[in-house]
Formats: C-alpha cells, sequence, structure tokens
C-alpha cells in the first residue's frame, strides 16, 4: 500500500512536468475557462432576447407607427421596416425571427370595431425564441391597441390576480447559467481528452510499456494520470468559477461552494476515468480523436446544458440518469442555483461515483491487452 | 567496392562546398564553424561519434534543415536561396536516420517507393520498370505487397533505400543508414550501393556511419570530432599519414590527446557458474500473433552472472521473446521462468529483480535526462536519499554529466542508449535484458557499456541477457543463439559457433547460418544479373507542364493518405459512425417542446372555485401534477431539490374573495435556475389561468372580458408543427460536419512531425501547398460521403422532408467540408502536439458551432462578440444553407453569399496553414 502511493506520487510528479511542457496545450486550456467561457456567456441568450421583427407596415397610420416603437430591448431588436419580398427572403437567410404584417387602413378598422386581423409569421425553426416571441409580441400589441383605444386592459377584467415570481434567476438571465454550463463542458472534453490522449501517447512512445516492466502496476499508470489532469482541471475550473463567472460576470451563486468542489472532484474522477476507458479501446491518436468526437458531442447534447432534460422523451431520459455529464449538469444546477445541500444531490453523485468505477475498472481490464494488440 | 577516383580538395570540382557553418539547438553548438568541400561522383564517409552534428550537417547538405549561419553548397546551388533548393531537389535523395522512419508501416513495399516515384514526377511506365528492377536488385521482389510495418528492419532500410534511389539521384545521401541492421542485411545492404553506383558513376554517396568498419568502404573521409572537422581526405592518405592499419584507429589518433585514452579496450573474464537454479530458463516458448508465428518454441537456459547473446536478423522475434521474460506478453504456450519462478504480469516481486532496456527510447522526453534517472530509481523503491547518489554516480559512469539537465528529445540517439541502459542498470537487478542496447552507439561508447557489463556480471553475478547486431559484442558473450524467423538455429560459445561452420570469424559463421536458412525457405536470392540492371533504364523524359507536375505530386500525396486510410478500418468506422450516432441522438433527443412541467398544489382553500383551478392544470398536457404540498417549507424545499419546477400557492379564502370580487392572488412560484425553462413555465402558467379566468371558470360570472380590439393570427412558417426533429436535424448535420472533418484533419501534419516521416515532404521537391491539398483531399470525399449518409438517414429513417434543391445543400456541404478540413490542417501545421491539436480541435469547433453558429440559438439574436464569432466560423454559414434548404425550400440563388463565404474560409485556411508551415527543419 505504501509503495502503491509512493509510486502514484512519483508519477504525479512526472504528469505535471509533461503537463506543463507543452504550453499550447495550457495556452488552450486557459483560453476555455476564460475567453470561452465569457464568450458563451455574454453572447448567447436562451431566452427570448434580442429577437429580430421586420414590419410590413400597409397602414402607415400613428397606430401602426406605435406598434413598431413598442417593440423593444431586451426581448427585440429595434425592428425593421421592409417590404413583403426581402422579409421573405430575410426570414429565408435566417435575418428576421418575426415579420408583423399590418393590413392597410388598420387604424381605421379599430377605431371602429372592426377588429382587424394582425398577421405575425413566425420562423418555428427558431425554436428558442419562435413559441415565446410570438406571446410577447401578442401582448405588446394588445397592450399598444388597448392603449389607442382607451380600452380597459385585459387583466383588468380577471377576477384574480397572478403574482408569479421566479426563484434563482428572477429575471431570467440567460449569463448565469451559460456561464456555469460552459465550465461543466469544458470540464467534460478536457477531462475525456487530456488523459486518454496521455495514455495514447505514452503507449505511442513506448514509456507505458516501459513502466509496466519496473514493479509499477496498471492502476498506479492509470490513477496517476487521473490525479494530475484532474486536479489539473478542477484547479482552472474552480479558477474560472470564482474569477470568471463569480467576480468578472458578477453571479450570486447560491449554494455551497466546497460541496459543489467536492462533487466535481467526484466527476473529474468519473470523466477521467472514461478517457482512459476509450483510450484503451482506440489504439492510435487520429482513432482516439475521432472516438472521442460523438463521446463528448453526445454527452454535452443530453446533459442538459444545452437542452432541459425535462423535455427529452422519457426513454432517453431514464438512459440518461446514469451519465455522468448529466448527473453533473444537475447537482450543478441545484447547488449553484437553487442552494441545494447533500441531501438533495445525493442521487445524481452516487450515479457519478458508481459511473466512474465502471469505467475504471473497464479500462484496467483492457489495459494490458491494449499493449498486446499493438505488437 | 568501387575504385576511387584520383581526387583533389579542389572547389570548382565539388559537389558540395561548405563555408563557416554553425548550427546550435538551443545553448548547445552541433556545428562550429565547418568549412568542407566535398569532391563529386565518389563514396564519402563521415565518420565520428554520437553527438558530433554529423545528423546535421547532412540535414543542412539535404536541405532539410534551415541554415542558421554559414553558406552550403549543393550540387552548385546556395541552399539559403529558395529557388535554388527547390531547383536541385529532384536530383538529391535523402534517408534519414532510423529504421524506415520515412516509410509509412500500413503501405506496401510498392506503394511505398510508388509514392517517392511520384513525388519526383515520374511517369507510369518508368515507375513501373524503376521499381521492378529495383526490387529486384534489392532482393525485396518476393514481397512488393507486404506492409513496410511487417518488414524486418534491414529490409526496411532496402525499401528505404529503393524509395532513395527511385528517381534517379546524382546526390545520394544516407544517415547511418546500416544501424540496427544484422550482418548479413548489411552485408546485402553495401553490395547494392556499390553495384548501383557502379552502374551509375557520376553518382555522389556520401554516408554518415558509426561503424568504423563500415567506413573503410568509402573512397574519402571526413572525420568529425564535437561539432568540427577534424580531417577530410581520400581514405588511402588519411591511413598512410597517421600511419595507422584501420579507420578505427586512425580515428582515434586523429582525436586530441585527451579523449584518446577514452577508446581503450577491455578484457573479460572468463565465466564460472555458480551452479544452482538458472536464472532464466524458457521451455517451448512461442507467441503468435493472428495467424504470424513471432516466436517458435524457443528454449533455452541461462546460468547466473552468464553474458547470453542474442543474435539474429531484425523482426527475428528476439524482442517478443525478451517481452514475454519480462511479462510484458504472455506466451502462447511454453513457460518461462526466472529464478525457478515462472514469469507472471502481477508479480511486482519479480520485476524488482529485473532490468529492461527495449529497442527503442522509452524514457520521457518531458523530463531531463537526470530527472528520468531519478524517477527510474524511485520508482525501484529506492529511498530518495539514496537515488540522489545512485544518480549521481550512473551520470559519472554512463558519461552523462554534460547532459544531465538535457531533455532526451534534443539528444543524438548514441546518448540516449546510454541514458537507457543508465536507467536500466540503477536498480543493481539480478537480471539485466537489453535489447539491442547499442544499436547507433559509437565505438568508444560501446566499449563502455561492456566495460560496464562485464563488471555487472562477473563481479556483482547479474546476468544479462543482450540483443545484438555488433559482431564483436556477440564475441564477448559466454554464449550466444541465433535467431531467425521465431526459431533458435543454433546455441554455443562463440569460438563454438565459429568453428563448427569452419568459418574463421564469428561474423561469416552467423552469415553462413543465415544464407542456408534463407535458401531453404526462399528459394530466389538476389542474383548478380538483375542487380545489374538495376541502373540501366534510361532516364526518363523532362517532366511536362507545370499544371501536369503540380497535380501528379498532391495526386502523390493524396493516394498515399486514402490508402492508409482505407487499411485504417477503426478510423473508417468511427468517421463514419460518430455523425450518425450524433444525428440521431440529437434529432430524437433534444427537444424545445416544453411539457410535463411537475408542479405541486399548496391549496388552503377548497372550496370549488380552488378545485376548478386546479383542473385546468390537471387537463393541460403540458404540467404534471405531483403530490400536493404539505407546508410552504415543503413546496420550497421540493422547488430546491428540483423534484418541481413550480408550484402552485392558493391563498385562504380564495373562493370567498372570488366571488366578492376583492381579486384575490394566486401564487406561482417557478424555478428559473434554467432560464429557458423558466421563461417558458411563466407564459404555460398564465395562460392556463387566463383560460380558467375566461372560460374554465363556470361559476365566474361571464360575459365580463370585452372583446378584442384586433386578432392576431401568429402563423409558424417552415416548421408548422413546431417539431424539435425538423429543427436540429439540419443543425446537427452542420454540427457533423464541423467536429469530425476537422478532426480528421487535426492530426495529419502533427502526427508525421511526431513520427518523423514529415521529411520526406522537407527533402522531395514537392511544395507545401501540394502536400496540404494532397493531405486534405481523401478526407474531403470521406466526409462528403459521411454527408449523404447523413441526408438519406434524415430523409428516409427520420422521415425530415428535403424541401429545397438537393444539388444546392450538396453544393453547400462540399464548400463547408473544404472549410471544415482546412481547419483541421491549420490546427495541425499550429500546434506542437497530437495532444494539443486534439484537444485544440474540440474545444475550437464545440464552442462556436453549438453557441453561435444558430444550432440552439439563431445568430441574429447573438451580441458583441459572440455575433462576430459566430459571423467569422463557417459553421454558421453552412446552418444556413442546411436550414434553409431543409425546412425553408431554399434553392441556389439564395445561397450564393454563403457558398461565397464558404469558399473564403477554406482558402483562407489552407492559405494561412501554407504559409505557417516551414518546407525545411530548424
Amino acid at each position: 500500500m505504501k509503495n502503491w502511493l509512493t509510486n502514484i506520487g512519483l508519477l504525479c510528479g512526472k504528469e505535471i512536468r509533461s503537463l506543463l511542457q507543452d504550453r499550447v496545450l495550457i495556452a488552450l486550456i486557459v483560453f476555455a475557462f476564460t475567453a470561452g467561457v465569457l464568450a458563451v456567456a455574454n453572447g448567447v441568450k436562451v431566452e427570448v432576447s434580442n429577437a429580430t421583427v421586420a414590419f410590413i407596415d400597409h397602414d402607415h397610420s400613428t397606430l401602426s407607427l406605435k406598434l413598431r416603437d413598442a417593440v423593444l430591448p431586451p426581448y427585440f431588436k429595434p425592428p425593421a421596416l421592409t417590404t413583403p419580398e426581402a422579409a421573405e427572403s430575410g426570414m429565408d437567410k435566417g435575418d428576421f425571427i418575426f415579420v408583423v404584417d399590418i393590413p392597410p387602413s388598420f387604424e381605421r378598422d379599430v377605431l371602429a370595431g372592426r377588429s382587424p386581423a394582425l398577421q405575425i409569421r413566425v420562423d418555428a425553426t427558431a425554436m428558442t425564441q419562435a413559441g415565446l416571441g410570438t406571446s410577447y409580441l401578442t401582448q405588446i400589441f394588445m397592450n399598444e391597441v388597448q392603449a389607442a383605444t382607451h380600452a380597459p386592459a385585459l387583466t383588468d377584467f380577471m377576477p384574480f390576480q397572478i403574482k408569479s415570481r421566479v426563484y434563482y434567476n428572477p429575471n431570467s438571465e440567460s449569463f448565469p447559467f451559460m456561464s456555469v454550463m460552459q465550465i461543466v463542458t469544458n470540464i467534460t472534453i478536457l477531462s475525456i481528452i487530456l488523459v486518454g490522449a496521455a495514455i495514447i501517447r505514452e503507449r505511442e512512445h513506448g514509456t507505458i510499456e516501459h513502466l509496466l516492466v519496473l514493479p509499477v502496476t496498471a492502476s498506479e499508470i492509470a490513477l496517476a494520470k487521473i490525479i494530475t489532469n484532474g486536479l489539473a482541471i478542477f484547479i482552472a475550473a474552480m479558477l474560472s468559477l470564482w474569477l470568471v463567472v463569480h467576480v468578472w460576470l458578477g453571479v450570486h451563486l447560491a449554494g455551497s461552494i466546497p460541496l459543489f468542489a467536492c462533487c466535481t472532484l467526484l466527476y473529474l474522477f468519473s470523466a477521467t476515468a472514461l478517457g482512459v476507458m476509450l483510450a484503451t479501446v482506440a489504439p492510435t491518436m487520429p482513432q482516439f480523436g475521432l472516438l472521442a468526437v460523438p463521446v463528448y458531442a453526445v454527452a454535452y447534447l443530453l446533459s442538459g446544458a444545452a437542452t432541459p432534460v425535462e423535455n427529452m422523451p422519457t426513454l432517453i431520459q431514464n438512459i440518461v440518469r446514469f451519465f455522468p455529464t448529466t448527473q453533473f449538469v444537475t447537482l450543478s444546477q441545484a447547488i449553484l442555483y437553487r442552494g441545494a445541500g447533500l441531501d438533495a444531490i445525493i442521487i445524481p453523485l452516487l450515479a457519478i461515483t458508481a459511473a466512474g468505477i465502471v469505467f475504471l475498472a473497464l479500462a484496467l481490464m483492457r489495459f494490458r491487452s491494449m499493449l498486446t494488440s499493438q505488437s | 567496392m568501387s575504385p576511387s577516383a584520383p581526387l583533389l580538395a579542389n572547389a570548382d570540382h565539388a559537389d558540395i562546398l561548405i563555408q563557416s557553418l554553425t548550427h546550435r539547438y538551443g545553448q548547445t553548438e552541433a556545428l562550429r564553424d565547418v568549412s568542407l568541400s566535398l569532391p563529386a561522383g565518389t563514396t564519402i564517409g563521415l565518420v565520428g561519434p554520437d553527438g558530433v552534428g554529423k545528423s546535421t550537417l547532412l540535414g543542412l547538405i539535404a536541405g532539410v534543415r534551415r541554415i542558421q549561419s554559414g553558406m552550403v553548397t549543393t550540387l552548385g546551388a546556395d541552399m539559403r536561396n529558395t529557388r535554388q533548393r527547390e531547383g536541385i531537389l529532384p536530383q538529391v535523395a535523402f534517408m534519414p536516420q532510423g529504421l524506415g522512419h520515412n516509410l509509412y508501416p500500413t503501405l506496401s513495399v510498392r506503394e511505398n517507393i510508388d509514392f517517392f516515384a511520384r513525388l519526383f514526377g515520374l511517369d507510369a511506365a518508368y515507375r513501373e520498370a524503376r521499381i521492378k528492377q529495383l526490387l529486384e536488385a534489392t532482393g525485396l521482389a518476393p514481397f512488393p505487397d507486404r506492409p513496410a510495418g511487417k518488414l524486418s528492419g534491414g529490409m526496411k532500410q532496402k525499401v528505404s533505400l529503393c524509395c532513395a534511389l527511385v528517381h534517379d539521384p546524382d546526390l545520394l545521401i544516407l544517415d547511418e543508414p546500416t544501424t540496427g541492421v544484422d550482418p548479413l542485411s548489411r552485408q546485402q545492404f553495401w553490395t547494392l550501393v556499390d553495384t548501383l553506383r557502379a552502374a551509375r558513376p557520376s553518382m555522389t554517396v556520401l554516408v554518415s556511419t558509426a561503424y568504423m568498419e563500415e567506413a573503410a568502404r568509402f573512397s574519402w573521409l571526413v572525420a568529425m570530432d564535437d561539432g568540427k572537422v577534424l580531417v577530410s581526405a581520400p581514405t588511402a592518405d588519411i591511413l598512410k599519414q597517421t600511419g595507422q592499419s584501420t579507420v578505427e584507429k586512425a580515428y582515434i589518433s586523429l582525436l586530441p590527446e585527451e579523449k584518446r585514452s577514452r577508446a581503450s579496450g577491455f578484457s573479460i573474464p572468463p565465466y564460472q557458474d555458480p551452479g544452482g537454479e538458472p536464472a532464466i530458463e524458457a521451455t517451448g516458448l512461442t507467441r503468435q500473433f493472428g495467424s504470424f508465428v513471432a516466436v517458435d518454441h524457443v528454449s533455452f537456459r541461462i546460468g547466473r552472472g552468464e553474458i547470453f547473446g542474442f543474435l539474429g536478423s531484425n523482426g527475428c522475434g528476439k524482442s517478443t521473446t525478451m517481452k514475454m521474460l519480462t511479462g510484458l506478453l504472455d506466451a502462447t504456450s511454453g513457460t518461462a521462468k526466472l529464478f525457478g519462478k515462472p514469469v507472471s504480469a502481477n508479480d511486482i516481486n519479480a520485476r524488482m529483480r529485473i532490468g529492461y532496456m527495449s529497442q527503442s527510447f522509452s524514457l520521457y522526453e518531458e523530463l531531463t535526462v537526470r530527472q528520468n534517472l531519478v524517477l527510474q530509481a524511485r520508482l525501484y523503491r529506492v529511498p530518495a536519499a539514496e537515488a540522489e547518489t545512485r544518480v549521481e554516480q550512473a551520470l559519472d559512469d554512463f558519461e552523462l554529466r554534460p547532459f544531465a539537465s538535457a531533455s532526451p528529445a534534443d539528444l543524438p540517439l548514441g546518448i540516449r542508449q546510454r541514458l537507457q541502459l543508465a536507467a536500466a542498470c540503477i536498480n543493481t537487478p539480478d537480471i539485466l535484458i537489453l535489447d539491442e542496447p547499442t544499436s547507433g552507439v559509437d565505438p568508444a561508447a560501446r566499449d563502455m557499456f561492456w566495460r560496464h557489463l562485464i563488471d555487472l556480471s562477473r563481479n556483482k553475478h547479474v546476468t544479462i541477457f543482450v540483443s545484438t547486431h555488433f559482431m564483436n559484442e556477440a564475441a564477448c558473450c559466454d554464449r550466444i543463439s541465433l535467431m531467425h524467423r521465431g526459431r533458435v538455429l543454433a546455441v554455443g560459445t562463440p569460438a563454438d559457433l565459429t568453428r563448427k561452420r569452419g568459418e574463421t570469424s564469428l561474423e561469416a559463421a552467423f552469415i553462413d547460418y543465415l544464407r542456408d536458412e534463407e535458401a531453404r525457405t526462399d528459394p530466389q536470392p538476389p542474383t548478380a544479373a538483375s542487380t545489374s540492371q538495376a541502373a540501366s533504364v534510361t532516364q526518363h523524359a523532362a517532366s511536362s507542364s507545370k499544371l501536369v507536375t503540380w497535380l501528379a505530386r498532391t495526386w502523390a500525396f493524396a493516394r498515399r493518405e486514402t490508402i492508409e486510410l482505407l487499411r485504417d478500418r477503426l478510423r473508417l468506422a468511427f468517421a463514419i459512425m460518430g455523425p450518425v450516432v450524433l444525428l440521431l441522438v440529437s434529432a430524437y433527443s433534444i427537444s424545445f417542446d416544453v411539457n410535463k412541467i411537475s408542479y405541486t398544489v399548496r391549496d388552503h382553500d377548497h372550496t370549488h372555485h380552488s378545485r376548478e383551478l386546479i383542473e385546468v392544470f390537471q387537463g393541460s398536457s403540458y404540467f404534471t401534477e405531483t403530490a400536493p404540498a404539505t407546508s410552504d417549507a415543503d413546496m420550497a424545499q421540493r422547488l430546491q431539490k428540483g423534484t418541481v419546477q413550480m408550484t402552485l400557492d392558493i391563498p385562504p379564502d380564495f373562493g370567498r374573495d372570488l366571488d366578492a370580487g376583492r381579486h384575490p392572488s394566486v401564487g406561482i412560484g417557478i424555478s428559473g435556475a434554467m432560464p429557458f425553462l423558466g421563461a417558458n413555465i411563466r407564459a404555460y402558467a398564465t395562460g392556463a389561468l387566463l383560460q380558467y379566468a375566461s372560460s374554465a371558470g363556470k361559476s365566474l360570472p361571464r360575459g365580463m372580458l370585452p372583446a378584442s380590439p384586433i386578432s392576431i393570427e401568429p402563423r409558424f412558417v417552415y416548421n408548422q408543427e413546431f417539431r424539435s426533429i425538423y429543427a436540429m436535424t439540419p443543425g446537427t448535420i452542420m454540427l457533423a460536419l464541423i467536429l469530425i472533418p476537422t478532426m480528421l484533419t487535426a492530426l495529419g501534419v502533427v502526427r508525421e512531425k511526431e513520427i518523423g516521416s514529415i521529411v520526406n515532404l522537407y527533402a522531395s521537391p514537392a511544395s507545401v501547398g501540394e502536400y496540404l491539398i494532397g493531405k486534405q483531399t481523401p478526407y474531403v470525399a470521406l466526409a462528403t460521403l459521411s454527408y449523404l449518409a447523413l441526408v438519406v438517414l434524415s430523409v428516409v429513417v427520420m422521415g425530415v422532408p428535403l424541401k429545397g434543391s438537393f444539388l444546392a445543400l450538396s453544393l453547400g456541404a462540399i464548400l463547408y467540408i473544404f472549410a471544415s478540413t482546412g481547419f483541421g490542417l491549420l490546427i495541425s501545421v499550429f500546434v506542437q502536439s497530437q495532444v494539443a491539436a486534439i484537444f485544440g480541435t474540440a474545444i475550437l469547433c464545440l464552442i462556436p458551432a453549438v453557441n453561435f453558429s444558430g444550432l440552439l440559438y439563431p445568430v441574429s439574436t447573438l451580441t458583441g462578440i459572440s455575433y462576430q464569432v459566430g459571423k467569422l466560423f463557417p459553421a454558421s454559414w453552412f446552418q444556413l444553407i442546411s436550414l434553409g434548404s431543409f425546412t425553408k425550400g431554399v434553392g441556389f440563388s439564395g445561397f450564393l453569399p454563403m457558398y461565397a463565404a464558404l469558399a473564403a474560409f477554406a482558402a483562407s485556411y489552407m492559405v494561412l496553414a501554407r504559409l505557417l508551415l516551414r518546407k525545411q527543419e530548424r
């Protein structure tokens, strides 16, 4: 046992040295956890935001102008006034998501109580914007028309009031969500690639073979890689969470950071073990690269960081219960946004740990046969 | 041996002229102010110990290395001038150091040679004839279709030589061509070079070697030491001047005084078997790889403290046998015992007693020499303090002290081998298994090696099992075993074996054994007749137009890459299956259709009003009810845990206040942790409550709601049913066609740099542009296939209609694939390691493709830098084409700006890569 620990310690020292050697790699890691996180956090809006609207105004009345002026940021970009042809090609090119068509003599019809039809064409392929954006636009136009006709607002006729309150992110802003999710995605990609590729490189250079002749076991080699690379990623992720997300972006992190740190460590174990396992399946670096792509891409798409797990088909929801990435996203959201404690995340935590143990066991089983296969 | 012409070191007739050449690697000076002029039409040997700058000098002469200071003129061309250098490259052939380093292991012998022939623009008929003759001349004719990776070392060198000779060069530069090659192959190799030269006497052959006995074959000698030229003159003159009988002695006499002592000889005390259990015992040891029998029933016993030599041609199974003894490989059948105990992979204690040195360098290039030794000692469980002293001792013993803080990557082969031996001995093991420890090591250092081994054997009773190609080393062994094609031919003391064959030297005896064996298995050895024909093919016609040459070379690269790709089944499978998996997963599981929002109700009222209100939620497919909340705290906790996403709080007296028109409040709590979900829940819940207010609330006073002054008619276009699959499928095709093709090419260049085959580009007249486009082409084809598979899958299997023109989509896809493979190549040229290439590709593609290209969030809604990043990345442009074709029915004319953008990306990535990749080594 003592030898085991000493060997892991020695190999970790070696791993740190080789990691620090590759400057381009270090630069890429720093980039991913700083600029990568910032760009995604600042640029991407998952809620209706900056949606593009075009108006085809056949009326040119005060009311039609008012409708146009009422479409305001941050939900919508300042609307464009356009022709039917330009609107058509604009939608085709993805320049406009909404095209509002104001019919001729719209204002006159409204004032005469003829209830004219206002057509909104919606690009339904813009899934995040289309549904909600339509209801926002409807509400905006209703309010404007009511104000213009001095009619009482619809809500005044409601027999009761709705007091809705959004918890954890009252203004439904995207950046607190996107920034943390980008960190999670970075952790996943880095863990799989850094550890897996490090093992393949050692195999291609014959150094693993050399180690296995020494009194060193496969588990020591694998664990040294997992620990060193895991810790490097851990430090980068935590610094990014603190400096980039908390300090720079000013995101309020609700829950216990030590708890999140512990969960991250467990997830790192699981993801790096997956990297080792993939490395034992793909014998060369080009093969490993190609194998890793669908793994991390699918892990990301199904993680719940891109779209809510709740929206997925039931079958998929049941399958992703065993995906460490999905479970980590679930518990990150619980801890960091909702301030949940250990009791709320214990099941995802167990799933992550179990997956890690399975990956590592499979990897160690294949470790020696992978050396044999190449000669 | 060809007769040497009378030669003068006259600059006017010189083939190669060097003036005050100095070359540095970081702090180390590899060449110091070297000036030299070498004659044309002769054989020139470059001798000297490891690390004196031989390889650097050859690289500079061949033009594969960039000149730092000084001047090199090769065949009349100033090598600093790019145009002049390119001009003479077709007349030069360069064979780099290392066994088959510049060959492509999955390509067959013929394909390898053919690749080089195409690079030099030879036409089909000439190629055919030339390859046939070279194969016959080198005795490779029986195995034209064997992959280069499966050849023995000697055969690899012969193939390399064929590759170098295929274009009939005027100057042939060979960097240690026979290092690590067995004596028979070595003899055949030199005979071959001699006959080829005899057929073409004008050819100049420049060879570096560490074998001094080989140096005697050359008519001109250049002796180097410590970055400087000691002498450059005809061999005969050198021997005469120094008054020595052999080149080796002459060389030593040329060295400065203080270095001469190092190379003295040594004596071996006779071996006495201490008896007892043999140290190593193998019985019927067999190892098969598939159908290939690498080791075939090998048996031997090695006594304690014995030095047992293992001789044999390259690839005869020596390394495999050694690996089985160390436990690295399991035997297919038979047993191996160390000190009477069977070898087991899990026996850690047995490993403590073994020191092993593998044939290729297998220590860490990221660590310094000292760090490597310390790591090795510590892993052998030597305590830290003692490890220090042992490492210091080893640095002295193996004369590694000057290199203690250098990285092995920067050291020449011989010194790296010394480091490996030092590492293997650091534990003073009981058994040392050394796999060709002295390949590429200069004679003086080899002597040092052997003095060390003899000391270990005789004084410390270490059993040494060593394989070698040097006959003088074999002669030092107590017993040797001759191996060939997996079988042991003979075992005995060197003297016995020599006597048995009736030969005078061990080398002759060994060659005898191998000849017999080869005659038995290969009925057709190379004949003199076929050899002499080798160079008789007439010079090929002058090359045709520039465009044709360009195309031919690009095709040579593309063809080679294609063959390699087609042989790598796993990579092909991953490349095709990866996108398919991605498409299926994302199309079936990514969904923006918000439904089944789980909620809990806290009903303080319990009137028919509150029940009716709850019924609205219960009746909606958007909501799923969970157990009612028992308290406010329970509600908050469940929201926090994430078991519900929404809470509905109906206050006490809700019904009464409603009836009384007091406008009671209904509380809705929404988890906003996921902003997209939060906003939608709010909209759906408000909608449900409005519905209740307007219609479902049967008991409410009716007709209170006024008629709407306008009607708003939303029309969802492109995707009327609002199904995520229609939006996700085109997006996923965009995603798959950036992630996978980029990864396909991202390793292309950096991998060749790591392996060393990039030197073929440096040495050939082909341009970087031809190389890059050739590398890109097969992957464009593969990715296009993958694209077609994705479209068929989308339309036929998943039922996503393709509304627009298939051709318009395909044109976009092909341009997009050119851009993504080009991006991969650019990354590959830029990074230093394969690891960085994979990670860089992953991050640099995934972040913009998922976030800034319109997969989930429309590009038009992005702000700030993200919008620019999106527009500056090809994925966003193809997304418009993919989405436009699938869902919007847009055709060619609508895509013109996108086509232009994608073409511009493809072109600029390639131009950048072209500018970043240099055609010479530093």
